[in-house]
C-alpha cells in the first residue's frame, strides 16, 4: 500500500485523503461500540458526557449503574453487605436471575447443536455425502430465514405441541440457531483435514470411535470451539424467540435489555452493555488465538 | 475420491486360476464392479447417518413450524369450527349458514332462509360461549363486526320469524352486503383471503378481487419501503466496505489482522448493545447532538432529530450490517496478484483506468457476494427498526410482529411472513446458486 516514489501528486493527494476515509469508517465501527463505556461511569442519568466528564473531574463519575444491576429487583437493597445481602442478590436481583436464565440456555443449546452440528459436518465434508448441496442449504437456512419468521413458526409450533414456555423450548430452538454456525466453521476446518491420518489409524487397527477422539478431534478443536462460541453467543444475543415462545417469568439478559430500551431506557442499560463489550472481547481474542491455532496445526502459514 | 484404487484390502489383481469369472474379482471372489459399489454405497449411507441426528433435529425445530406458519396462512377455523380450550374438543360451528351459501351462488340477495340459518347458528354459538371468536374472524375482513355477532348471539334466543326482520331490527348493518361476502369468505376454513389482504387486496361483495380502500392500504406501501431501505443499506455497506476491504488487503498481513479487529469486534458484539448505542448517540440530548451543539455547528434550538425516524434505522443497520459486506470483498480482494494493476499502468492506463478496468471487475464476485448477503439480512430486520425505528423507520417485519403480538391477527401475520420467507428463500436459491453456501465465511 505504500506510495511509490513516482506517485504524482494528484496520486499523493488521493492517496492521503483514501487513508483518511478509511480511517473515518473504521471509525464508525468501532466508536458506537466504545463510547458506551465512559458513558455506563456517569454520575448523572443523562446519555451524553457531562460538564464534569470531559473535565475529568472524579465526581463526575460513579458505579451507580453497575451497583443498581445488583440491587434492582432485591428485597432488601438498603441492608448491610454481609452475606445475607448477597443471597438476596443472588436470588432475588432481576439483572442475576436473567444472567442465570441466559448462561442456562446458552450452555445447553451450545451443547446440542456442537456436538449435533459436529457430527453432521463429519458427514457433510465426506465426497460421497448424497444430496449435499440440498441437506446443507437446509441446515444453513435458520442463519437466512429473519428471525421474526422463524419466531413465529415456533409459536404456533409450540403452542400446539405444549413447548411453549419451557426451557426445553427456548434450547431447542436456540441450538438450531447455532447449527449454521458450528457447520459453518467445522466444514471450513475439515477442507484442509488430511484424510490418509484417519486412514494410517484405522490401518494401525484403531476402531472409528477411537479414531474420531485420537486423531480427528485433536485435530478439528480450534473448529469446533469457534463454532461453539458462535452458537453460544447467538443464543446470548438472541430476544425474539424468547419474546414469542418464553413465559412471563422467564427473563434472559437480551429480554431485559429490550424491555430496558422499550419502556425507560437507563444508564443501567450502559452497564450491561459494557459488561458485553468486555465479553465479546474476550470472545474475539479466544477465537483469534483458536484460528492462529488452526492454521498452525494444518500447516497454513501464520499471518 | 483419486487414491481409492490402492485401499490394499480391496482389490487384488485378477485372479487367473478362476476361469469362469471374466473381468476383475476381489480376494474372496466377488466381481470388483459389484464389490466397488457396495462400498460406495456403505460409505454413503455412513455419511449419511453422521447428518441424521442433526436433519431430524432441524426438521423438527425448524422445517415443522414454518409449515406451520404456512398452513396458518391459508387455513383459519375462526368460522367454522369451535376448539374448547379447557377440553379441547372441537364443535363444527356455522353449518346452517354455509349450507345455504352452498346452496346459493355468490352475489345472491340474502333471504329470509339466510336470516334463519344465521339466528339458528347464532343461538349455537351462544351455547358455545363462542360469538366473540367468531365476530373476531369476521372483523379482519370488516372492522365493526365482532360487536355484531356478540350483540346478536346475546337476543338469538329470544329471535322470531321473520328473522330478516328481527336481525335488522337488532343493528341494520345486517343488511350490509359486505359483512354476507365476509361470511361467506370464512365459511370454509382455507382461504387465500388473508394473503390478499397481505398485499392490500380485498373480495368485494361479488367475489371479485379488488383494490382495498386507499386509506386502508399499507402492505404494500410497507413492502416498498421495505425494499427501498434494504437496497439503500446494502448500498451504503457497499461504499463503506470497499474502500476498508482494499485497504485490509493490500495491507501487509500483521497490519491487516490488527485493523480487521475493527471489523470482527462489531460481529461479535451484542445486537441489542450496538443499537443501544447508536441510540445513545443519535439522541437529540445525545453524543452527536452535543457535539454539534458544542463545537458551533448547530445551533441549541435546532438539534438533528436523528432517532425514532427512517435516519435511526439506516444509520443503525448500516453499522450492523457492514461487516457482511467487508469479510466478503475481504476474501475476494486478498489474493488479487497487484501485478495485474501495475502491469495496466506501466501500459499507460492511469491510475483511475488501472482501477476501473482492472482490479474492480476481480472484485464483482465478492461485491454479489457482499451485497446478497446483506440485503437477505436487511430485508427481514426486526429488532434495530423496532428499537430505532419510530413510525417510518418500521419495516414488514415489524407489522408481522405487530399483528401476532398486538392485533392479534395471526393468520394475516402468517400470510405476510409467507410473502417475506417467499422472497428471502429466492434471494438464498439465488446466492447458494451463484457463491454457493460454501463459500460463507464467518471471520
Amino acid at each position: 500500500m505504500a506510495l511509490p516514489s513516482h506517485a504524482s501528486p494528484l496520486e499523493r493527494v488521493w492517496h492521503y485523503t483514501y487513508l483518511v476515509i478509511c480511517g473515518l469508517i473504521f471509525l464508525f465501527l468501532i466508536a458506537p461500540i466504545l463510547i458506551v463505556i465512559p458513558l455506563s461511569f456517569n454520575a448523572e442519568p443523562y446519555f451524553t458526557f457531562t460538564q464534569k466528564m470531559l473535565s475529568l473531574d472524579p465526581t463526575g463519575f460513579s458505579t451507580r449503574w453497575y451497583d443498581l444491576l445488583l440491587t434492582f429487583g432485591m428485597q432488601e437493597p438498603e441492608a448491610a453487605r454481609d452475606g445475607s445481602w448477597w443471597a438476596d442478590a443472588w436470588e432475588n436481583a432481576a439483572w442475576i436471575n436473567a444472567a442465570k436464565n441466559s448462561v442456562i440456555i446458552g450452555f445447553f443449546s451450545t451443547l446440542l447443536a456442537t456436538v449435533l452440528g459436529t457430527i453432521a459436518a463429519l458427514g457433510l465434508s465426506r465426497p460421497e455425502m448424497p444430496y449435499r448441496r440440498a441437506i446443507m442449504a437446509i441446515l444453513i437456512s435458520p442463519m437466512i430465514v429473519p428471525i421474526i419468521i422463524t419466531a413465529t413458526g415456533l409459536f404456533f409450533f409450540y403452542s400446539a405441541t405444549g413447548l411453549a414456555n419451557t426451557y426445553a423450548g427456548i434450547i431447542m430452538a436456540h441450538a438450531t440457531l447455532g447449527i449454521p454456525f458450528v457447520i459453518i466453521t467445522v466444514t471450513a476446518t475439515l477442507v484442509g483435514f488430511d484424510h490418509s491420518l484417519t486412514r494410517a489409524a484405522a490401518n494401525l487397527g484403531a476402531t472409528p470411535t477411537t479414531t474420531f477422539f485420537k486423531i480427528t478431534m485433536p485435530l478439528i478443536l480450534p473448529g469446533v470451539i469457534s463454532g461453539a462460541l458462535f452458537a453460544f453467543v447467538t443464543s446470548f444475543d438472541e430476544v425474539v424467540v424468547v419474546l414469542f415462545v418464553a413465559a412471563h417469568d422467564q427473563q434472559t439478559i437480551p429480554r431485559q435489555m429490550w424491555n430496558g430500551i422499550r419502556e425507560q431506557i437507563s444508564p443501567a442499560i450502559l452497564s450491561v452493555a459494557t459488561i458485553l463489550v468486555i465479553f465479546s472481547i474476550v470472545l474475539l481474542a479466544t477465537v483469534e488465538l483458536l484460528r492462529r491455532r488452526s492454521e498452525r496445526l494444518r500447516g497454513i502459514s501464520p499471518g | 475420491m483419486t487414491d481409492a484404487p490402492a485401499d490394499p484390502h480391496l482389490v487384488t489383481a485378477a485372479q487367473p486360476s478362476s476361469a469362469r469369472s471374466a473381468g476383475l474379482t476381489t480376494a474372496d471372489g466377488q466381481p470388483l464392479k459389484a464389490a466397488l459399489n457396495a462400498a460406495e454405497a456403505k460409505a454413503k449411507w455412513h455419511a449419511f447417518f453422521l447428518v441424521l441426528p442433526l436433519f431430524a433435529f432441524v426438521l423438527l425445530t425448524f422445517v415443522a413450524p414454518i409449515g406451520q406458519l404456512l398452513y396458518r396462512s391459508v387455513h383459519n377455523p375462526g368460522f367454522t369450527t369451535h376448539k374448547d380450550l379447557s377440553t379441547g374438543a372441537q364443535t363444527p360451528i356455522m353449518t346452517e349458514l354455509r349450507e345455504w351459501f352452498d346452496n346459493n351462488p355468490q352475489g345472491t340477495e340474502p333471504d329470509e332462509a339466510a336470516y334463519a340459518a344465521l339466528a339458528k347458528d347464532l343461538v349455537l354459538l351462544r351455547e358455545l360461549k363462542a360469538p366473540g371468536s367468531v365476530g373476531t374472524r369476521i372483523n379482519y375482513e370488516r372492522s365493526g363486526s365482532r360487536s355484531m355477532f356478540t350483540k346478536a348471539a346475546r337476543r338469538a334466543e329470544r329471535l322470531e320469524a321473520p328473522f330478516k326482520e328481527a336481525m335488522l331490527d337488532l343493528d341494520e348493518d345486517w343488511a350490509d352486503p359486505e359483512i354476507w361476502a365476509a361470511m361467506r369468505g370464512a365459511s370454509s376454513a382455507y382461504t387465500l383471503n388473508f394473503y390478499l389482504a397481505a398485499v392490500d387486496l380485498t373480495r368485494d361483495t361479488e367475489g371479485s378481487i379488488t383494490q382495498v380502500n386507499e386509506n386502508r392500504q399499507v402492505y404494500v406501501t410497507l413492502f416498498q419501503r421495505t425494499l427501498f431501505l434494504s437496497l439503500l443499506i446494502t448500498f451504503l455497506c457497499f461504499i463503506l466496505a470497499y474502500p476498508i476491504a482494499h485497504l485490509l488487503a493490500t495491507l501487509p498481513l500483521r497490519y491487516s489482522n490488527l485493523l480487521m479487529i475493527f471489523v470482527l469486534l462489531p460481529f461479535w458484539t451484542s445486537l441489542l448493545v450496538r443499537t443501544t448505542s447508536w441510540m445513545v448517540l443519535l439522541q437529540s440530548q445525545g453524543v452527536v447532538n452535543d457535539a454539534l451543539v458544542g463545537t458551533g455547528i448547530l445551533a441549541d434550538a435546532d438539534r438533528i432529530q436523528m432517532m425514532y425516524n427512517q435516519t435511526g434505522t439506516i444509520v443503525a443497520m448500516v453499522h450492523i450490517l457492514l461487516p457482511f459486506m467487508v469479510l466478503p470483498l475481504y476474501s475476494v480482494m486478498r489474493p488479487i496478484n497487484p501485478s495485474y494493476v501495475r502491469a495496466a499502468r506501466s501500459l499507460g492506463a492511469t491510475s483511475w483506468t488501472a482501477f476501473r478496468r482492472i482490479y474492480f471487475p476481480q472484485t464483482i464476485p465478492g461485491i454479489g457476494a457482499g451485497a446478497l448477503l446483506v440485503f437477505i439480512l436487511a430485508v427481514g430486520y426486526y429488532i434495530t427498526p423496532a428499537l430505532v425505528g419510530g413510525a417510518d423507520g418500521q419495516l414488514i417485519s415489524n407489522l408481522i410482529a405487530f399483528h401476532m403480538q398486538k392485533s392479534l391477527n395471526w393468520s394475516l401475520a402468517a400470510a405476510l411472513a409467507s410473502i417475506l420467507l417467499f422472497g428471502v428463500l429466492l434471494l438464498y436459491w439465488l446466492y447458494d446458486r451463484l457463491i454457493g453456501i460454501d463459500n460463507l465465511k464467518l471471520g
